[in-house]
């Protein structure tokens, strides 16, 4: 178990299709966790910040861009780029500096300026690139891969659309309490069904949406915590960035193929469960220790795949959870109180650390309306292209 | 499309991947430089044919037209097409493609025995370019 490190502030630029630049998310969401804190910028000894690819070059240097635009203050700065785990590496990259001594406070911060529709890869004739080729070969966008990992769920364990839907009707009734989610309103299971097929068996309403958004936290050592009076703050116990083990043999974005199982025997263990068991592990609890989770729900059927992967049950039984309401509010493990993906879309750099904000304020009590009671320990878990962990374990 | 991932036509059509000497990895797409299992010390990288037929993993289709670089014409209407999915079971290895043009997710189950066949990915004046397709046997 590694030491812990101090939340001190958490804040979010609303999701949305907001028409504006990815550093006037992040700003905002900068100053808000800032005034949360109680931190003033220029006592800020470090700034992380998650890349956006999608600026263009000012983009790959978010840490700076965003120092820039608070105000140059002579900072240690770092930009880190993860695909869909940039915030979670952001917070460890932030966390191994307050760990090692290096900075007292740190300012971490991503957001995002979304494109409408698919994802697709930079531009170019880039054959070396994974990404670029399965478009440019397949034609096999982010949807197409959630729809096969669906339609894999049913054919094995027997998960119906409609279990995918109550996934929807479920995140979509706490995005509706959430004033930083993009869509505020419930959805109906038959709304689903209604929407038009993305991806067999997915629909346009079980697939998130592209969105711009910003999130940011202030981070500490535990004895700056106390000094500056926060005697008992959120801490996070764990943050786990792992790999996959060779042979990876579940198909994973952005390839084409699996790895080989002739020349290594599988691990056992898919990606996904190494990613929470490393988080586990680090953090000293295990999944019977939760009072809620936030997982990338990309597609309704891939929450319930982290409801495996994460422990909350047995493999092939997520289904089964969801229907006895275990994950909804309410329940013994709420999964997704901010509303999840579903409701406020994917807005890259910043979901991981939104997913923080979300902890941090649900194990202070001040989530309002969507309140888990009595929330004293929280993980998230998200995955990144390209082989990417990403898990925060938050107690209180 | 791209150079080496196929060779042959007809029933002689066959993708084509690497395999480790000293470990016996398959790899696909091609790794050309080094083996990629941790454990392995390395060994010359060999190209070898991947088996012909294959059993349905997974699959779905493209409801949407894909961006771009997936070439498409946008002056014709949108025609989906299949994504399958394919375990092979002496490689122990799962490959994505198309399917077949006519065969949609209403022919389609998990476990189905498919084999791979060539294909056109895109043409113009100049240039054809080829592909792999999956298609379910005993179709012509």
């Amino acid at each position: 178990m590694t030491a812990e490190v101090a939340v001190l502030g958490a804040g979010m630029h609303p999701w949305g299709k907001w028409g504006r630049g990815f550093v006037e998310y992040g700003v905002k969401a900068a100053r808000a966790a800032l005034a949360d804190a109680g931190v003033d910028w220029r006592d800020v000894g470090s700034i992380v910040g998650a890349d956006t690819v999608r600026g263009g070059y000012p983009g790959y240097v978010a840490g700076a861009t965003f120092a820039k635009a608070l105000g140059w203050q002579g900072a240690r700065v770092a930009s880190v780029y993860a695909a869909c785990a940039s915030g979670a590496q952001a917070i460890n990259t932030a966390r191994a500096q307050i760990l090692a001594g290096l900075a007292d406070v740190v300012l971490v911060v991503g957001a995002d300026a979304a494109p409408k529709g698919f994802f697709r890869p930079a531009g170019g004739d880039r054959p070396d690139d994974p990404d670029w080729l399965r478009f440019r070969v397949l034609g096999a966008t982010n949807p197409t891969y959630f729809g096969l990992y669906a339609r894999r769920r049913m054919a094995v364990h027997g998960d119906t659309p409609e279990d995918f839907a109550q996934v929807k009707v479920k995140n979509a009734a706490m995005g509706a309490l959430n004033p930083n989610a993009r869509y505020r309103k419930r959805v109906t299971a038959e709304e689903v069904a209604a929407s038009a097929v993305v991806a067999d068996p997915l629909r346009l309403l079980d697939i998130c949406a592209t969105s711009d958004g910003g999130a940011a936290l202030v981070l500490s050592s535990m004895e700056f915590a106390r000094r500056h009076g926060a005697a008992e703050p959120v801490r996070i116990r764990a943050v786990s960035t792992v790999t996959p083990r060779y042979p990876n043999t579940v198909l994973d974005l952005p390839d084409i193929a699996t790895d080989s199982a002739v020349g290594a025997e599988p691990a056992g263990e898919p990606f996904r469960a190494s990613i929470a068991r490393a988080a586990y592990e680090e953090a000293g609890i295990g999944p019977e220790d939760l009072s809620l989770a936030e997982v990338y729900d990309l597609s309704t059927a891939l929450e319930l795949e982290w409801y495996e992967d994460l422990g909350l049950c047995g493999e092939g039984e997520a289904a089964k959870l969801l229907r006895e309401g275990v994950t909804a509010p309410g329940g013994r493990i709420p999964v997704n109180p901010s509303g999840g993906l579903a409701s406020f879309g994917e807005a890259v750099p910043a979901q991981a650390i939104a997913q923080v904000c979300e902890v941090t304020w649900q194990l202070r009590g001040q989530a309002g309306d969507r309140q888990i009671p009595d929330a004293r320990v929280a993980v998230t878990a998200n995955q990144g292209l390209f082989g990417h962990g990403s898990a925060v374990v938050a107690v209180r | 499309m791209v150079t080496g991932w196929f060779v042959g036509d007809g029933d002689d059509f066959r993708l084509l991947g690497t395999r480790c000497s000293a470990c016996g990895s398959v790899f696909f797409p091609r790794e050309d430089t080094h083996c990629r299992n941790p454990g392995c010390r390395g060994g010359d990288l060999e190209e070898v044919p991947l088996s012909r037929r294959g059993r349905v993993w997974s699959y779905t289709d493209s409801r949407y037209r894909p961006p771009s670089p997936y070439v498409t014409d946008p002056e014709l209407p949108w025609e989906p097409y299949a994504l399958i999915a394919v375990e092979l079971e002496s490689e122990r290895i799962v490959v994505l493609g198309q399917a077949v043009p006519g065969v949609t997710v209403a022919d389609l189950t998990v476990g189905m025995e498919v084999e791979v066949v060539p294909g056109v990915l895109d043409e113009d004046a100049e240039t054809t370019w080829t592909t792999w397709r999956w298609r379910p046997t005993g179709v012509a």
